[in-house]
């Protein structure tokens, strides 16, 4: 049996297709699913467990290497899934073209600004006591 | 390019809502509103980073009851789009694509955001009283 497929074998071994990005968005969108799956049930349970902390106490919890670390992965992966996430959802729904443009860029923007805040902040308590 | 206007059959219209398709975009939403609260989730970090002040001031309105009631519908909002998120995961794998299993898969999300919420706020009402 003959291989009938019309593409390359460069074009097979980039793996691209139509959309000229290959389903590398849809593997990462499942890929930061998966893993926020226990890291934002950790967050709630941790978020819920420290309700009354005041804010010696939450310095000193959040100061830990192992809260740190996964405060840090919580809020990038979220901000990684949160863009893809926004960013289907602008493509769905915005058809001028500028605008969709725009859209896209200033959420992407917003999600890397947001998580670089978010991360600076963890770091500077573990580092610094707060 | 903007599109021209031309007349549209109706859609939203006429057609019957279904589990199916109402789940499906509770998803969206939900997503929508969890993007819109993981700002709040950044500007909470870096109160905390600022210093004791501004952490208190987060905290004063994360107590208030318009903090309670945003706090409420995050938390109803994530409980459903991580139940309905592991559904999309298992159709991803190919498994239970079919009608029935997708309605049954649904109720089960609905009833688990119920408990999960349930539990997630008896669970502070008692760390609360405990923290």
């Amino acid at each position: 049996m003959t291989d009938t497929r019309l593409r390359s074998p460069l074009g097979r071994a980039l793996g691209l297709g139509s959309a000229k990005e290959g389903a590398d968005h849809w593997w990462t969108q499942r890929l930061t699913s998966l893993a926020l799956i226990p890291l934002s049930l950790w967050f709630v349970a941790a978020v819920i467990g420290h309700l009354g902390a005041d804010h010696a106490a939450f310095r000193a919890w959040l100061g830990n290497p192992i809260t740190a670390v996964l405060m840090i992965l919580t809020v990038g992966v979220t901000f990684h899934h949160t863009a893809s996430g926004l960013q289907v959802v602008i493509e769905d729904y915005v058809h001028t073209e500028w605008a969709k443009l725009a859209l896209l860029i200033v959420v992407r923007f917003g999600c890397f600004l947001l998580a670089a805040a978010g991360i600076f902040a963890v770091l500077k308590i573990a580092f610094t006591g707060g | 390019m903007t599109p021209a206007k031309r007349p549209l059959s109706p859609h939203l219209q006429v057609y019957q809502p279904q589990l199916t398709a109402v789940l499906s975009i509770t998803h969206r939403a939900t997503g929508v509103a969890l993007a819109v609260g993981a700002v709040l989730l950044v500007w909470w970090l870096v109160a905390a980073a600022t210093g004791r002040d501004a952490y208190d001031e987060a905290q004063a309105f994360l107590g208030s009851w318009l903090g309670i009631f945003l706090l409420f519908g995050w938390t109803i909002a994530f409980f459903y789009h991580l139940a309905n998120g592991i559904r999309h995961l298992v159709w991803d794998t190919g498994y239970g694509l079919d009608l029935p299993s997708a309605y049954r898969s649904g109720y089960a999300v609905i009833a688990a955001t119920v408990v999960l919420t349930l539990v997630a706020w008896i669970g502070a009402l008692v760390a609360g009283g405990n923290g």
